[in-house]
């Protein structure tokens, strides 16, 4: 069992700084605007996340954990603060450099995979790749690489319809990998899966964040998923708590 | 060779979709190449008419005839360089099923008026030296399987009897378009008969044919022969081949213009089919396009694969149509007969089919592919297929 690091919860980033954390959201506000009401959902985030750190957001279902990830994930806009990864304030990209941004930065890891039904395990794993300029054969060395590492090294020019829940799910993960991004989001990755398969996916989560150094941003409603990361999160009613 | 695959994938991801979409599009597109065909072969004598060419008719009416000895007289008009004469003739050949034009000329006068008509000199000289000869394009003989030597016996409805013509040529036309359902026979064979039986009803022509010298003086001397017969019993009419052309066209108008407005709504509901089709599949694909977005893809792309995949299906379809449109087309010529005689599928066809099929999938994927390009990822991701 991996060890619980309960971090700073709701601290601030005193500003800029050499440490400065990977994630870090200043004042993060975001509301909808439903029949002429505003709506909040996040209130004034303030949330660091450190270089090679595995955080669980946690939280009830409309708490804003998935709009969180979705933020600093950079495919959702927030309505005030700052969402600085790595540097870069997010919030302030265009539409075409927060996609750029993306593709270079960030794997995502979806409750129910979102591989592209009619491309292969290994055309699935080489999509990110289409947007770099590496060659085919360097694309190539690179997926094989990757789906040995989610061990479905047999499993490459299998449709996501010919493989089980978990396997699709290591296919997914092996995606999110494929561009060696800055960080990888996971947005209840073992939702779909059974106890024990929802297990091997947390082992290889961890796997990443502790072999390959991978800072993993996971939102999950599940304790015992939780519990495998570094730390927990808590968020309620859109307010980071203790 | 990663975008044509997805395309290709996607495009066949439903299969029977796919096939009865391209179904929709190959019907529609052979109905529209067919309907414009007709539309063309109502024109097709009026285009194939030659500008040096006018035809004199009875100014009251084209059933009324002219006095023979016009053709002296418009053979002096300046401008005018030959002179032929033509009656309908109207027999029919076994059956009425059995329909095509025969006309009664003056040969050599006619043959040399109308160059596109090609007989081998032999031909030709077998037909002049033959008063009950008479010469019969080369898809009328191929119809009926005739062949030079044999007897064609009509049955006179304008001028009652049995009459039997010696075919003693066939001719070819000079050019595609060149109308060779006809047959044409000695103006004198008939005249001689008619000044028999009824001697009131002799020499006339039905119209004047005259060649000139210059297709700018067209409406000049058109004037001067009218001018000439001013006053007389039989006044005439005279107007270039087209326009004479482009008053049988003219009858049937209203009919040519729904046919062509049928051939354009053809278009217009598969558009609206093809387009329900794309924003169907685009609605299912909503979570993918997401997906793709959320990993870097643009809007932009997005709309492409679309776009590709309706115009790939809307081609796919437009080439099985344009490939069906010729047998198609010949098994309609061959059941009409000789009624639409320059039933032929011209290139412009081809070209307007082709680009209906691609104008087809661009205004299908028009609306699905803005919409995708401009899905919000979170709202895409939640989206069931």
């Amino acid at each position: 069992m991996s060890a619980l690091r309960d971090g700073p919860v709701g601290e601030a980033p005193s500003g800029e700084s050499p440490n400065e954390p990977l994630v870090a959201t200043v004042g993060l506000t975001k509301h909808y605007v439903r029949g002429g009401q505003m709506i909040p959902v996040l209130v004034d985030i303030n949330l660091r996340v450190p270089e090679g750190d595995y955080v669980a957001l946690m939280g009830p279902s409309g708490s804003g954990k998935s709009t969180l990830l979705n933020l600093i994930a950079g495919i959702d806009k927030p309505s005030a603060g700052q969402i600085r990864v790595a540097g870069v304030d997010i919030a302030r990209l265009s539409e075409g450099d927060l996609a750029a941004w993306r593709a270079a930065n960030v794997g995502f890891i979806f409750q129910f995979y979102n591989l592209i039904p009619v491309l292969t395990a290994f055309q699935n794993i080489e999509l990110p790749l289409q947007l770099t300029s590496l060659s085919r054969s360097e694309r190539r060395e690179r997926v094989a690489t990757a789906l040995e590492l989610v061990g479905l090294a047999d499993r490459a020019t299998h449709r996501p319809n010919e493989l089980s829940g978990g396997q699709q799910q290591r296919v997914a993960i092996a995606r999110a990998l494929i561009t060696d991004p800055t960080l990888v989001v996971a947005d209840e990755p073992t939702g779909d899966l059974d106890r024990t398969t929802g297990g091997e996916i947390l082992g290889l989560l961890e796997r990443l964040n502790r072999e390959l150094g991978k800072t993993i941003v996971m939102v999950t409603h599940d304790p015992k998923a939780a519990e495998r990361a570094r730390r927990m999160v808590h968020l309620e009613k859109g307010v980071l708590v203790d | 060779m990663f975008i044509p695959l997805l395309v290709l994938r996607n495009a066949f991801r439903h299969k029977l979709r796919t096939a009865l979409t391209i179904v929709g599009i190959v019907v529609a597109i052979v109905a529209f190449g067919l309907l414009r065909t007709i539309v063309d072969a109502w024109y097709a004598g009026a285009n194939s008419s030659s500008s040096v060419r006018l035809v004199t008719r009875s100014a009251v009416s084209l059933v009324f005839s002219m006095p023979l000895t016009y053709g002296q007289k418009i053979r002096q008009v300046e401008g005018v360089t030959g002179v032929a004469w033509a009656n309908w003739f109207g027999g029919i050949y076994i059956s009425e099923r059995n329909f095509f034009p025969q006309f009664a000329v003056s040969a050599p006068g006619y043959l040399d008026i109308y160059p596109e008509f090609v007989l081998t000199p032999e031909e030709r000289k077998a037909f002049l030296a033959d008063r009950s000869g008479a010469i019969a394009g080369r898809k009328l003989a191929d119809k009926f399987g005739w062949k030079i030597g044999d007897q064609i016996p009509l049955r006179g409805t304008i001028y009652p009897g049995t009459w039997t013509f010696n075919l003693r040529g066939i001719f070819d036309g000079a050019e595609p378009s060149t109308d060779t359902s006809g047959m044409y026979f000695h103006f004198e064979y008939l005249n001689e008969a008619i000044r028999r039986q009824y001697p009131r009803r002799a020499d006339q022509a039905g119209v004047f044919i005259e060649q000139l010298r210059d297709p700018d003086a067209a409406a000049a001397v058109s004037q001067a022969i009218d001018t000439t017969f001013r006053n007389s019993l039989s006044e005439t009419l005279t107007e270039t081949e087209k326009a004479f052309q482009l008053g049988f066209v003219a009858m049937s108008e209203a009919i040519l213009a729904a046919i062509q407005a049928v051939s354009f709504v053809v278009i217009v509901i598969i558009m609206a089919v093809m387009a329900n089709t794309m924003a169907m599949t685009a609605r299912e694909r909503y979570a993918e396009y997401a997906t793709f977005k959320a990993l870097g893809f643009g809007g932009g792309f997005v709309a492409a694969l679309i776009f590709a995949e309706s115009l790939g299906i809307a081609l796919l379809g437009g080439l099985i149509g344009v490939a069906l449109t010729f047998p198609l087309a010949n098994a309609f010529a061959s059941s009409v007969g000789a009624i639409l005689t320059g039933f032929r599928v011209t290139e412009e066809t081809l070209a307007l089919q082709i680009g209906a099929a691609l104008m087809v999938g661009v205004v299908a994927a028009a609306l699905p592919a803005w919409r995708a390009s401009r899905i919000r990822i979170v709202e895409g991701l939640r989206a069931i297929g």
